[in-house]
C-alpha cells in the first residue's frame, strides 16, 4: 500500500478536531471532584453547606446523597457508593456548578470528615499480604513451570541471579480523561468521552446506570492519547453522568492533570528476580523469572510481567511466577505494553549480564537461544524473525565495531557505550463487526466503532478498505469513534488494526459482488466472530531488536542517548508513515522509562507525589535525538487478511533494557533499578 | 480557584497604589497562576505589572546592564547587548523552563518564583512555607531534589530560578520601590533569605515592594553557566553552577587566580554563592587541583538529607569541571 498521511492531521493541527469536553451544548454545567485526604479510612460526614452557599453551585454529590448505581467488575467505578476510602486521592464527592471556576472553588469548600488509619503503601518482598493471583492480565496463568529449574540453575556452568526493579509509572496522555454527559428527555444517555473503546464503554455505562445498551451512546471521534489508561471507563464518566442527572443539565468533567495521578490507572511498580543458567557456550539450561507487583484493595489487577519470558528463549528447565500485594493505593492498570515492558527490561538486562558472564556477544547469545517452537506452549510460531531483526539492526547500527569490554570508549569527560535488547509482543485479534457501503456518487463509507487514539487507526483502516475495495483511498470514508457504529473491540493489546481490519476487509469483500448489480447505495456487513474462533492455534507474536548508544558524563552522571535504532518484524506494515511514528513513539517511551519516568509514592501520606508534567519527567524534544525504526519483510499468512501484526506497543518493549545495557557497556556499572537518574549514576560511579 | 479582582497598572506609582495586603503583583503568571489554580496562592487582588514601562534593557556607560523587571525572559536572552556583555546571564536564562514559558515570564517574576517542592504545591499536606507551623514532610519524605545548604528544621526547599544563580555570581542588585515611596537598591545576596524559622518568606522584600529593574555590573571575565538535570531540557536543576574566573595572564595560562565568582543553584533556599570556594581559589594557581580543592572546601559545609547525598559529589565535580573548562577554552 502506498503510505498515507494522517487523514485528520489538518483538523488536529488547526484545532478543529473536537475532543470530549469541547462539544458545544446548550445549558452546560461543570463538575469538579473532591478527593480523599486520607489514605485509608471511612467517611464520617460530608459538610456541604459552605459549598452550596456559593452562588452558582447546583449540587454536591457524595456517599451521603448519590443515587445507587449498579456495581460492575471495576470497583473504581462505584462512585460515592460507600463510605470506605481505599486510597488517598480517591474521588469522594463532586460539585456541579455554572462555571468550572465555581465548581472547583466549591469543591475546595466541601468538608469531609474521616476516621482514618495509616495507609499501607510500600511494596516490598517482606510484605505479609503477598499472594499468588489466580491469573494475570488478561487470562494467563500466574505461574508456569517445566523440568527442574532450581536444580538445573544450580548445576549451570554460567549463572546470573539478579533482582531488577521498575517504578510506578503513569500513562500521561495529552488529553485528560474527560466526559461530557447529556441525558435526553426519555432517560437516554449520550457521553462524549475520551476512551479506547466506545462499544465497551457503552456496555459498562449502560450496566452502571441500569439502561439498555441501545439507550446509551458514546461519542469519541478524536482521542488525545490513552496508552492503555483509557482502555476501560474511568470515574470521570460516572461522575459526569451522575452530575448531569443531579443537575438536570449537560455536565462537562475533565480530570485535572493532578487528578490523573490518582484516578486513571498506572503501571505497577515491579520487583523482579531473574535467574539464568547456561552452559559454557551460553545455551540456556534454566530460566526463572519471578515478579512481585502491587494492586489496590478495590480490585485485583495483576500485570503479566513475566509472560514474555514464556515465549522468548529456549531452555529445558524454566519457571515464571507472579505475586501480588494489595495495598492502599489506586488500582494499577494497562500502560504501554503491560507485562512485556517491565518484564523484558528484566529479562533482557539479565541476558546482557549472561553475555558478559559467558564472554559471548549479546546478539550471538540471543541467536544461540532461539527456540524452534514457543518454549512453553510448544505451539509453532506463525512467524518469528527475531534473528533477522538482530542481524539487520547490528548492520545498520554499526555493532561490528563495538569493543565488548565495558568502559573502553571515552571521549573527554564522557563514557560511550552501545547496548542491545530483544522485543516481543503478542499479535492479538478480537471479533468485530463492520459495514461497507457503496454510495450513489461512487464513494464508499465504512463504519465500525473503532477509535483513533492518535495511532493513525482511521488512516490505516482507510487504506485497508481501499485495498479490499480496489478503490483509491480518497474515495473511502471510514466512520469510527461512535458506539452507534457496528460493535468493535478496544484499541488495546496492539490488536486494533488486526481485529477491526479483518471486519472491514470482510465487509468490503461482501460488498464487491453486490456492486455488479449496479444498484447504489448498497451496504454489506461482516461479523468476524466465527472466523476468529475457527483460527488455527499458533504462537502469534511480533519480534524486534532494540539498539541504543549512550553517553555518560563521568562528573555529573547525566546520561544522554545520541542514537536509538529499532528493527521490527511485524508482518505487513499497513501504513509506513504512521507505523514509523508509532515505533519511534514507543522507543521514546522506552527512553523515558530507562532514564526519567517515575511516580514517587509518599509513604507518609499514601499518594503519588509526582503530580504534574514538571515533576513527572517524560522525554523532552531535546532528549530525542537520532531515533530511527525499520522493519523487515515478513509474510505471515496465519494472521489476518492484511497479514499484519500489531505495532502499537512493541516499540517500547526492550528499549529500556537496550539503554541500561548501553549504560553498562559505557561504564561497567549495572544499574538494575529504573530510572537511571544522575543520582543513581553518581551513587554507583 | 478563588474569585479575585484583576487590575492592570500602567505605572509603578499606580501599581503601588493599587496594592494592598491581600494583593499580589502579576508578571507573566507562569508560576503564580499555577499556584492559584492549586489553591496555594489565594490573592484577593492581582495587580498586573507586566505592562509597566520598565520593559527595556539599558546598557550603562560602564558596560553594566539595567534590565527592566517587565522584560520577558526570551527578550533578555535575545538582547544583542546582553549576549555580548553578559553571556553568563543569557546562558542561565536559556536553560530555564521552555521557549513558550520564557516568552511569557518576566525578569521580576522569575526572581520571585516559588519553590516547586511537592508538599508546598499540595494544599492537602503540611508545609511550613505555605502554612507556617504545619510542619515539613519533605525533611523525612521525598527530598531527592531539595537543599543541601542553609536549610532549617522548618524547610528544606530550594529556589528554582536559573537566572538568579547567574545574577548572584554577577553581584547584581534589584531596584525596589516600596509603599513608603522612593527607590532602593537591594543586592541579590540580601534579597533572598535562608528559611530559618519562617520559610513563608522567600525574600527580604516588604509587602507591597515592587521590583522595577535588575542592575548588573559589568563582567569582563570568562564565565559559564552549567546546569545538571534529569532530562536535556525543561527541568529544574539538580545542581547548577555559574562561574567566572580572572586569571593573571589569561585563563588558559595556568597563572594565579586574581578573582573568581561561583554560585550554585538547586542546593539551597536561595542562589548559593560559594564564598568558601572563592576564598580558597583566590591567589591559588588556576589548575584542576585547585578547582577541586576549592569545590571540596565549599561542599564540606553541606548538610545533605537522606536522599540527596548525591548532590555533594555532583556539586563538587560540577564546580571543578566548569572552572577547568573555562581555563581550557
Amino acid at each position: 500500500m502506498r503510505p498515507l498521511e494522517r487523514i485528520e492531521g489538518r483538523e488536529k493541527v488547526t484545532g478543529r478536531a473536537r475532543y470530549a469536553v469541547e462539544y458545544p451544548v446548550e445549558g452546560v454545567a461543570y463538575a469538579a471532584a473532591v478527593q480523599a485526604t486520607v489514605g485509608r479510612g471511612e467517611i464520617v460526614a460530608v459538610g456541604t453547606a459552605a459549598a452550596l452557599a456559593l452562588p452558582g453551585v447546583l449540587a454536591v454529590l457524595s456517599c451521603e446523597n448519590a443515587p445507587e448505581v449498579n456495581a460492575v467488575d471495576d470497583g473504581e467505578l462505584a462512585l460515592f457508593q460507600s463510605r470506605r476510602v481505599s486510597y488517598r486521592g480517591q474521588f469522594v464527592a463532586a460539585v456541579v456548578a455554572e462555571t468550572l471556576e465555581t465548581a472547583r472553588e466549591a469543591a475546595r469548600l466541601v468538608r469531609v470528615d474521616y476516621v482514618s488509619e495509616p495507609p499501607d503503601v510500600r511494596l516490598h518482598p517482606g510484605h505479609p499480604g503477598i499472594y499468588k493471583p489466580d491469573r494475570v492480565n488478561p487470562v494467563f496463568p500466574a505461574d508456569t513451570e517445566r523440568g527442574d529449574p532450581e536444580g538445573a540453575f544450580a548445576a549451570s556452568a554460567v549463572r546470573v541471579d539478579a533482582t531488577y526493579t521498575t517504578p510506578a509509572e503513569h500513562n500521561n496522555p495529552m488529553e485528560p480523561h474527560a466526559t461530557l454527559a447529556v441525558w435526553d428527555g426519555d432517560g437516554g444517555l449520550t457521553l462524549y468521552d475520551s476512551n479506547q473503546g466506545p462499544s465497551l464503554v457503552r456496555d459498562t455505562a449502560a450496566e452502571i446506570f441500569g439502561l439498555g445498551p441501545d439507550r446509551v451512546r458514546i461519542v469519541s471521534p478524536h482521542v488525545g492519547g490513552g496508552f492503555g489508561s483509557k482502555g476501560t471507563p474511568r470515574p470521570n464518566l460516572v461522575l459526569a453522568a451522575m452530575a448531569a442527572r443531579a443537575a438536570g443539565r449537560p455536565v462537562k468533567f475533565a480530570q485535572t492533570r493532578q487528578q490523573m495521578y490518582s484516578a486513571t490507572g498506572y503501571r505497577t511498580p515491579t520487583i523482579q528476580r531473574v535467574r539464568l543458567g547456561a552452559d559454557a557456550d551460553g545455551r540456556l539450561t534454566a530460566i526463572v523469572h519471578e515478579a512481585l507487583e502491587q494492586s489496590s484493595t478495590v480490585r485485583e489487577f495483576a500485570e503479566q510481567t513475566t509472560t514474555p519470558t514464556r515465549v522468548m528463549y529456549q531452555a529445558p528447565h524454566r519457571r515464571t511466577a507472579h505475586r501480588l500485594a494489595r495495598l492502599d493505593v489506586p488500582t494499577p492498570s494497562w500502560m504501554r505494553a503491560p507485562g512485556e515492558t517491565p518484564g523484558m527490561f528484566a529479562l533482557e538486562s539479565a541476558m546482557d549480564e549472561l553475555a558478559v558472564a559467558a564472554g559471548i556477544d549479546p546478539i550471538e547469545l540471543r541467536i544461540r537461544n532461539e527456540p524452534d517452537a514457543a518454549p512453553e506452549s510448544g505451539l509453532a510460531f506463525s512467524s518469528r524473525n527475531l534473528v533477522t531483526c538482530l542481524r539487520q539492526g547490528a548492520d545498520r547500527f554499526g555493532w561490528a565495531g563495538r569493543d565488548p569490554a565495558p568502559a573502553a570508549r571515552r571521549e573527554g569527560r564522557k563514557l560511550i557505550g552501545m547496548g542491545v535488547a530483544s522485543a516481543t509482543y503478542p499479535a492479538y485479534r478480537l471479533p468485530n463487526r463492520a459495514t461497507a457501503r457503496a454510495e450513489v456518487d461512487g464513494t464508499f463509507t465504512v463504519r465500525i466503532a473503532a477509535v483513533d487514539i492518535g495511532t493513525g487507526a482511521r488512516t490505516a483502516l482507510t487504506l485497508i478498505a481501499a485495498e479490499a475495495l480496489k478503490a483509491e483511498p480518497e474515495r473511502v470514508t471510514v466512520e469510527l469513534g461512535d458506539s452507534d457504529l457496528p460493535r468493535a473491540s478496544v484499541a488495546g493489546g496492539s490488536g486494533g488494526t488486526a481485529g477491526w481490519g479483518t471486519a472491514v476487509v470482510r465487509a468490503c469483500e461482501a460488498l464487491l459482488p453486490m456492486l455488479e448489480e449496479d444498484r447504489r447505495p448498497v451496504e454489506a456487513s461482516a461479523d468476524t466472530t466465527a472466523e476468529i474462533e475457527a483460527q488455527e492455534e499458533l504462537a502469534r507474536h511480533a519480534f524486534g531488536a532494540q539498539f541504543a548508544e549512550v553517553e555518560v558524563d563521568v562528573d555529573t552522571g547525566e546520561i544522554r542517548v545520541p542514537r536509538m535504532l529499532g528493527v521490527f518484524a511485524v508482518g505487513r506494515v499497513i501504513n509506513a508513515v504512521t507505523a514509523r511514528s508509532q515505533f519511534i513513539g514507543g522507543m521514546t517511551m522506552g527512553l523515558g522509562m530507562a532514564l526519567m519516568e517515575e511516580s514517587v509514592m509518599d509513604e507518609e501520606f499514601g499518594d503519588y507525589l509526582t503530580r504534574d508534567l514538571a515533576q513527572y519527567h517524560l522525554p523532552a524534544c531535546a532528549d530525542v535525538r537520532d531515533i530511527d525504526a525499520f522493519w523487515v519483510d515478513e509474510h505471515d499468512p496465519h494472521l489476518n487478511p492484511m497479514g499484519s501484526k500489531g505495532i502499537g506497543e512493541i516499540g517500547i518493549v526492550g528499549a529500556a533494557a537496550a539503554v541500561a545495557n548501553a549504560v553498562h557497556h559505557a561504564t561497567g556499572l549495572r544499574i538494575r533499578d529504573l530510572p537511571i537518574t544522575p543520582a543513581r549514576m553518581l551513587t554507583a560511579l | 480557584m478563588r474569585p479575585f479582582a484583576y487590575e492592570r497598572a500602567g505605572t509603578a506609582e499606580e501599581a503601588l497604589a493599587k496594592h494592598d495586603d491581600d494583593a499580589l503583583y502579576l508578571g507573566g503568571g507562569t508560576n503564580l497562576v499555577d499556584l492559584m489554580r492549586l489553591g496555594v496562592a489565594t490573592p484577593a487582588r492581582l495587580v498586573d505589572v507586566a505592562h509597566l514601562p520598565c520593559d527595556r534593557i539599558e546598557r550603562g556607560a560602564d558596560g553594566g546592564l539595567v534590565i527592566g523587571a517587565a522584560v520577558r525572559n526570551s527578550d533578555l536572552a535575545a538582547d544583542p547587548a546582553a549576549r555580548r556583555s553578559h553571556p553568563l546571564l543569557v546562558e542561565a536564562v536559556l536553560t530555564g523552563a521552555s521557549g513558550q514559558i520564557r516568552n511569557q515570564a518576566t525578569v521580576g517574576g522569575n526572581l520571585l518564583q516559588r519553590t516547586r517542592c511537592s508538599y508546598f504545591q499540595d494544599i492537602t499536606k503540611p508545609c511550613n512555607k505555605r502554612e507556617p507551623g504545619s510542619g515539613c514532610p519533605a525533611r523525612e519524605g521525598e527530598h531527592h531534589n531539595h537543599a543541601i545548604f542553609g536549610h532549617s528544621a522548618a524547610c528544606v526547599a530550594t529556589h528554582p530560578s536559573d537566572m538568579a544563580v547567574a545574577l548572584a555570581a554577577l553581584d547584581a542588585s534589584v531596584r525596589v520601590r516600596g509603599r513608603g515611596g522612593g527607590e532602593r537598591a537591594v543586592p541579590l545576596g540580601e534579597l533572598y533569605r535562608r528559611p530559618g524559622e519562617d520559610p513563608s518568606r522567600d525574600t527580604a522584600l516588604e509587602p507591597g515592594d515592587l521590583i522595577t529593574a535588575v542592575e548588573v555590573p559589568p563582567l569582563g571575565l570568562p564565565s559559564r553557566y552549567r546546569k545538571v538535570r534529569e532530562r536535556a531540557s525543561f527541568a529544574f536543576a539538580l545542581v547548577s553552577v555559574a562561574v567566572a574566573l580572572d586569571v593573571e595572564g589569561g585563563a588558559a595560562g595556568g597563572g594565579t587566580v586574581r578573582d573568581c565568582r561561583i554560585a550554585l543553584g538547586g542546593v539551597a533556599h536561595l542562589p548559593w554563592r560559594a564564598h568558601r570556594a572563592e576564598a580558597v581559589l583566590r591567589g591559588a594557581p588556576a589548575t584542576a587541583e585547585s578547582f577541586l580543592r576549592a569545590a571540596e572546601a565549599e561542599l564540606e559545609a553541606a548538610e545533605p538529607l537522606r536522599d540527596n547525598r548525591y548532590k555533594v559529589p555532583l556539586a563538587t565535580n560540577l564546580i571543578a569541571r566548569t572552572l577547568t573548562e573555562l581555563t581550557e577554552r
